[in-house]
């Protein structure tokens, strides 16, 4: 987890407007399915939760199962009525999360 | 000492190569060894999603699910779940919840959204052991429940084996 998530979404939008926002974290998202060399499983060890919140508000939450692919990747929609800053978080099966935030400003 | 495990494990390493090759594919190795373990059936991919919905009784349209007919790498699938809503305070869509009915386990992602999201599509990549149906279901605030299902080929399965 010690890598950095990725976020993409514009600096600036027109009040209302519906933005993307594009995310992603590396991740190897460990299935438990696997099997190691000498035949035992590899435990599992995926980032269960994402959450995207606007100005403390909640914007998108998504619950992760291990049929999500390795550095999970995410792309949703979110309206800016007013500048603020969005504020992702990822937790993984350890209970350990990352954030990062992106000020957006309305023209 | 720790020369000789190397080159036991070598020769392991050669065997299980010289195994795929027999089987002909990687596609046809993958598939075998996750046979052994207990698979989804669309009757456990029916039930996961009427638990998360809270109905068995689905509509059709309003939802759509796009991913490729065809995946080459099962590892890595794109889907994109769209559905048409305004997305206001009054009627929005409240999650959307996505299951395949032939991997480990039927359960993949299930998406919240708020009257926030502005626009109701959400897009990720998903893994898929083998060919088979993804089903997409919507709930909306109203409380009804959107459903579509869309099968995809798989070449090689990306659950591991």
């Amino acid at each position: 987890m010690a890598r950095k998530p990725r976020v993409k979404l514009p600096k600036s939008v027109a009040k209302g407007q519906v933005v993307q926002i594009k995310t992603l974290i590396p991740h190897k998202m460990e299935t438990g399915q696997r099997k190691n060399k000498k035949g035992g499983k590899i435990p599992r060890f995926i980032i269960n939760k994402v959450e995207a919140t606007f100005n403390g508000k909640p914007v998108v939450t998504a619950d992760l199962h291990p049929a999500v692919s390795a550095n999970p990747y995410f792309a949703f929609y979110a309206r800016v009525n007013e500048s603020g800053t969005f504020k992702f978080t990822w937790t993984d099966d350890k209970g350990k999360t990352v954030t990062t935030s992106k000020k957006v400003a309305v023209k | 000492m720790s020369k000789t495990i190397s080159k036991a494990e070598a020769t392991m390493e050669r065997r299980d190569v010289l195994k795929l090759l027999g089987l002909g594919t990687v596609a046809a190795a993958t598939g075998s060894m996750l046979s052994s373990e207990a698979l989804a059936t669309p009757e456990a991919t029916a039930k996961y999603l009427a638990k998360l919905s809270g109905t068995s009784s689905y509509k059709s349209g309003k939802i759509s699910l796009k991913m490729p007919d065809i995946a080459e790498n099962g590892a890595t699938v794109p889907l994109t779940v769209s559905v048409d809503s305004p997305m206001t305070a009054n009627n929005y869509v409240k999650s959307i919840h996505v299951a395949a009915d032939k991997n480990p386990n039927p359960e993949v992602v299930s998406f919240h959204l708020t009257p926030a999201s502005g626009k109701a599509e959400v897009s990720t990549r998903m893994r898929l052991a083998k060919t088979q149906n993804v089903v997409a279901v919507a709930v909306m605030s109203d409380g009804s429940v959107h459903r579509v299902s869309r099968k995809v080929k798989v070449t090689i399965g990306g659950c591991g084996g």
